[in-house]
This record gives C-alpha cells, sequence and structure tokens, in this order.
C-alpha cells in the first residue's frame, strides 16, 4: 500500500489572521469570487459563441435581406441597426450569469460558501460582475464585424464608449434579475427558458428593427414605456448622432430601479433557500 | 465541561417528512463525536444545521457557545464543513480552488497560495494541482473538498460520511486524517454508517434513527449494549471443524454455532480472548481460510436498539 497521506505531519495551524478580520470585506470577497466567474468563462470559451455569433447572424439577416426594403440602403440600416444589436446581444448574455447560478446551487459548490464567514451577497455580486467580462467580449466582437462590412460612428469615440458603458450597467441590472431567477427555479434549464420568454418582447418590442412610427399604436405604446427601447435610443444617439439626454436619463432611472427592486430580492431569496 | 458544540432538542421537517424529530449532540473540545445512523436517519440535516445551512424549525444549536441561527458569522469562523458529496468547483484546479478559500478567508495572496501548496501536498495532490478539479478522481475530489474545508484551521470540523465510496486503503488514510486533526486539537463531528469507523475513531458515538438519538456513549459502553464481538473461523480442511469447535469452547467458554457448513462462530467478551483462540489453533496445526474477530454490524447494532433493522425510513410522525 502506498500510504500517500502523511497523516503524522498536521499543517501547522499558526499565525493565520482570523478571517473576517479586515475591511471592505464585501467588495474584496465579492472580486475574489468574481475572479472565479471569470476563470471559468475563460476556461470554457465556446460558452461565448452562441452570445457572440447570434448578433453577427442578426446583423447579416437584417441588413442584408430586409435593410435594402427598410431604409432604402443597406448601409444607413447598417448605421441605425447596430447600436440597438448591441444592447440585445449583451441583454441575452446576461443570461448565463442566473444559469450558472442555479447550477452552482445545485451542485452544492454554493454550501461551502455559505459555510464560509462572508457576506450572503458576496457569491451572488461576485457571479454578476464576474460576467461583466462577457459583455465587453460581445461588444467587441460585434464592432469588429460591424466595422468589417462597413459600420462607423457617426459620433466621437468617447460618445460610443459611453454607450457601451451604459449598456453595461443596464445588463448588469437585467442579470440580477437572472440571478433571482437562479435562486428561486430547479434547473438550468428552466432559467434559461424563463429568461429567454422575457427577453423575447423586451428586445424585439422596441425599435430596433424600424423607426417607432411604422408600428401599429399598442407596439408604439408598447415601445413608450419599454426600458429596454430607451436604452437602444440612447445608444443610438451616443453612436451614430440624435437625441440623447431624454434617452440616456431614462436608462439609467431604470437601471438603477431594476438593481434597487432585484438585488435585495436575490438576495433575501438566496438566503432563505435550503 | 466545556463544548466544542452542543445541540438540543433539533427538530426539522421537510413538507411531511421529518428528518429530525429533536435530536441532542455535543461534543467536547478536542474529541471525535461519531454520529452513527442508516440512509436517511437525518445525519446530513443535522450537519447542516450546525453548519448554519439550515435553520432548525425549533430547538437550539451553539458552536463555541455562539448560536448558529443568531450568531451564524462568528459561527462560520470556527467551522469547518465537508459535506456527504463533494463542493469542490469543478471548473477551477485544485490550487484554484484552494486559494480562492484562502482568499475568502482574509488570507493575504501569498498565504492563500502557501496554505494551498501546504495542503495539496498534504492531501497528495501536488501532482493534480495545476488541473480542473473534474479531471479528478472520486477519492481525489474528496480530498481537495477536505482540503478545502482546513484552509482556515478551524477548530470545529463536519465531516459527513468522509469514507463512503473510498477504497480500504483510502479510508485508512482518511482515518489517519481526522485522528491527526484531533491530534491538533480540533474537535470533529463524523457522519458515518459503519459501526467500525465510529468505533475506530469516535470518543463518543450518537447513534440516530428517524431524526432521533437512541443511544449515545463511548465505543466500548455502545458495543456492550449492542451484544458481544464474534469470532469468525472456517477451518481449510472443513473435517477438523470438529477440533475448532472444541477450542472455541475452552476458549471462550460459550457454545459455537455452525451458521453455515465449514464455518463457526462465538460470542467472545474480551479482545485478548480472540488471541489465546488464535494461538491455540495455531498450535493445533489447524490451517484457516477466514479467521476474524467481528464487531456487530451496524444492522445488529440497531437491532438491538430498536427492535427493527437499519432500512430506509417510512413516513416518520412528528
Ligand atoms: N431538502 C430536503 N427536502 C425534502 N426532504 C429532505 C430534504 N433533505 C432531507 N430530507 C429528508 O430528511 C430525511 C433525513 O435526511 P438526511 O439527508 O439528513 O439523512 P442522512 O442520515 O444524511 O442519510 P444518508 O445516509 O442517506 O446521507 C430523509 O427522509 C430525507 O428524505
Ligand atoms: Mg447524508
Amino acid at each position: 500500500m502506498t500510504t500517500t497521506i502523511r497523516a503524522a505531519a498536521t499543517p501547522p495551524r499558526t499565525g493565520a489572521p482570523r478571517a473576517g478580520s479586515r475591511p471592505f470585506g464585501l467588495a474584496r470577497h465579492s472580486l475574489s469570487l468574481a475572479g472565479r466567474s471569470l476563470i471559468k468563462t475563460l476556461r470554457t470559451p465556446e460558452q461565448l459563441l452562441d452570445v457572440t455569433l447570434q448578433p453577427i447572424i442578426f446583423v447579416v439577416i437584417f441588413v442584408y435581406l430586409l435593410g435594402g426594403a427598410i431604409s432604402g440602403s443597406q448601409h444607413a440600416y447598417l448605421e441605425f441597426l447596430l447600436p440597438a444589436i448591441m444592447v440585445q446581444t449583451v441583454l441575452f448574455a446576461s443570461i448565463a450569469t442566473g444559469v450558472s447560478l442555479n447550477t452552482d446551487v445545485e451542485k452544492g459548490v454554493f454550501d461551502r460558501f455559505r459555510s464560509l464567514p462572508i457576506a450572503r451577497s458576496a457569491p451572488l455580486v461576485g457571479s454578476v460582475v464576474g460576467d461583466l467580462v462577457r459583455f465587453v467580449v460581445c461588444i467587441a466582437v460585434l464592432f469588429a464585424f460591424g466595422y468589417a462590412i462597413g459600420f462607423r460612428i457617426g459620433t466621437d469615440p468617447l460618445s460610443t464608449l459611453a454607450a457601451c458603458l451604459l449598456t453595461i450597467a443596464f445588463a448588469f441590472a437585467v442579470s440580477w434579475i437572472g440571478v433571482l431567477l437562479g435562486v428561486l427555479m430547479r434547473s438550468p434549464g428552466a432559467v434559461q427558458g424563463t429568461a429567454f420568454l422575457l427577453l423575447f418582447p423586451l428586445t424585439f418590442g422596441t425599435n430596433m428593427m424600424v423607426p417607432t412610427d411604422t408600428l401599429p399604436g399598442w407596439l408604439q405604446w408598447w415601445v413608450g414605456v419599454n426600458p429596454v427601447a430607451d436604452v437602444m435610443e440612447a445608444a443610438r444617439g451616443l453612436i451614430i448622432g440624435g437625441p440623447v439626454a431624454g434617452p440616456v436619463t431614462r436608462s439609467l432611472l431604470w437601471t438603477v430601479a431594476i438593481i434597487a427592486v432585484f438585488a435585495p430580492l436575490a438576495v433575501r431569496a438566496y438566503r432563505r433557500r435550503a | 465541561m466545556s463544548y466544542a458544540f452542543e445541540a438540543e432538542g433539533l427538530v426539522k421537517r421537510f413538507g411531511t417528512t421529518t428528518a429530525l424529530a429533536g435530536i441532542d449532540l455535543a461534543a467536547r473540545r478536542g474529541t471525535v463525536l461519531g454520529v452513527l445512523g442508516p440512509n436517511g436517519a437525518g445525519k446530513t440535516t443535522a450537519v447542516r444545521i450546525l453548519a448554519t445551512l439550515l435553520r432548525p424549525d425549533s430547538g437550539r444549536a451553539t458552536v463555541g457557545g455562539h448560536d448558529v441561527v443568531r450568531d451564524a458569522g462568528q459561527v462560520r469562523r470556527l467551522i469547518g464543513l465537508t459535506g456527504q458529496y463533494a463542493s469542490v468547483d469543478e471548473d477551477l484546479t485544485g490550487t484554484q480552488n484552494l486559494v480562492l478559500i484562502g482568499r475568502l478567508l482574509d488570507l493575504s495572496r501569498r498565504d492563500a497560495r502557501a496554505r494551498a501548496a501546504e495542503l495539496l501536498a498534504w492531501f497528495d495532490l501536488t501532482d493534480a494541482a495545476g488541473r480542473p478539479a473534474k479531471t479528478y478522481s472520486g477519492g481525489m475530489r474528496r480530498r481537495l473538498d477536505l482540503a478545502a474545508s482546513l484552509v482556515g484551521r478551524p477548530d470545529v470540523i463536519y465531516l459527513d460520511e468522509p469514507t463512503t465510496g473510498l477504497d480500504p486503503a483510502k479510508r485508512e488514510e482518511m482515518w489517519g486524517v481526522v485522528r491527526s486533526l484531533v491530534d491538533d486539537g480540533s474537535t470533529v463531528l463524523l457522519t458515518t454508517q459503519y459501526l467500525d469507523e465510529a468505533d475506530a475513531l469516535a470518543d463518543e458515538i450518537s447513534v440516530i434513527d428517524h431524526g432521533r438519538v437512541i443511544a449515545h456513549g463511548t465505543p466500548g459502553e455502545l458495543k456492550r449494549i449492542a451484544g458481544s464481538q464474534t469470532i469468525v473461523v472456517r477451518p481449510t480442511e472443513p473435517e477438523r471443524i470438529g477440533e475448532v469447535a472444541d477450542i472455541l469452547r475452552a476458549g471462550t467458554g460459550a457454545e459455537p454455532e455452525l451458521p453455515r457448513p465449514g464455518l463457526l462462530t462465538v460470542p467472545v467478551e474480551n479482545d485478548a480472548t480472540f488471541t489465546a483462540v488464535v494461538r491455540r489453533l495455531d498450535e493445533a496445526g489447524i490451517g484457516v481460510v477466514e479467521l476474524a474477530l467481528r464487531l456487530p454490524s451496524l444492522d445488529e447494532v440497531f437491532f438491538t436498539l430498536t427492535g427493527h433493522g437499519a432500512e430506509e425510513p417510512t413516513e416518520v410522525a412528528a
């Protein structure tokens, strides 16, 4: 027999600082856990395939199939469409957070975190923050593809950066809805399905593809109240030019409101889950 | 007396199932409490309550004097949990898993790395340290999981069936680990389905069934309640069974039984008798295919204590 564990020699107990003795615990622990999500994303880059390919396919279909008919010029339509597709893509990418969280909870990975002296919300914050990098990847791929087929920003790089950040902030907020689903629901598949059902009317029920005034009345009403329409409007204004102040303000308010409601709900649900 | 942890009257229901029907558990500092029970007895539920993962419906529990519900944060500073099913992150390497825990326990990056390397070496995982845990064998995962629960040098360690599914050699090694943890001053709660494991490791044993403690005592006390140990002999030459029976009768003063052709069993009071019997068989030149001193099985213990075997619980009345 090869006795591999040297049972006689114990790891020393000396000198370890007692956990929880340092300040800013929630921020540090969340960042450590975000690092974990990041490692997982980097280790399985194929997970990013669907969220990066999907917008490319959408752009190709809409611009080349419908662009001519909708706006008379494929190039003009590409300018109109791409900022909105960016918002849609990042929102779909945010679903993954809830799905992987559900997997972690089911598999018992979170049991370990829950037995550690860290804030109950840290694993949730960590997951959401760690997935921000997915959004950046999606945006980078989309812009690269857009530039390759002739898209050009109509404003300046700073405004474009602002549009990206606004979109990421909004997706960060929406991630918390995914987290709530991830904590409440019984299987990753259910989380994914429900999130898709929620996101379809939110992302397609907008002026993403056609100007609002061409829509039927009830849909115009929906576009008016739909926060995703505001974010798309803001992104469009910041990237290709157009009204900015109103949509940006509304987007930011929505972002704050969604976080304020869903982050505490998610943390509460997580605390309660046996 | 100073208890590392103490639970009184814990009750936990899941819908109509009563997982715990009011159990008391306690371990003195630096000892091992064995919690022995069949499937569904409530072992995991009790551990999860003591580890602050579940709230009891009633009753109370303290670890190091801190209430597991009201002072959960304080309790979490003292405990290390190795659950029944490994809860390592499969996408992370062994090192990454342990460093993450270290960072969450507020070790500096350097200390977390050092602690991870030390534990990986101790559990013989150094060669696999850089591989994702999903490539580990079941036994390796178990060890990594246990290592993860030791990163913070906890005072109280919960091990929920740590040897289930391990081969005999790995099981012995795990026993060695538990012993060295206790030598080091930790208090261990160990759940198991095997009486021999509880016998080998525990200072005291609580036998639980249907969410209740049905017996508590030192291993010696329990074995006395549960009935004596048994010598089992199967001679190489079946025709010499008569001689073997004579030796057993003389050695133990009890009448041997013949449960199967060629196999003799006889109850025995203490280990010394067994040694004497072995010597006499040897002197008589009787070869044996099988010769063992058996503890009563969990099933026999249960039969003695409850009048029924250790079967899966049906519905337990609240
Ligand atoms: N989350 C849960 N929901 C519903 N029932 C549960 C839950 N957890 C445990 N139970 C039930 O409570 C009882 C005790 O379960 P527990 O897991 O504590 O037993 P155990 O002694 O650990 O068993 P095993 O040896 O199989 O691990 C069982 O009847 C089980 O079905
Ligand atoms: Mg169990």
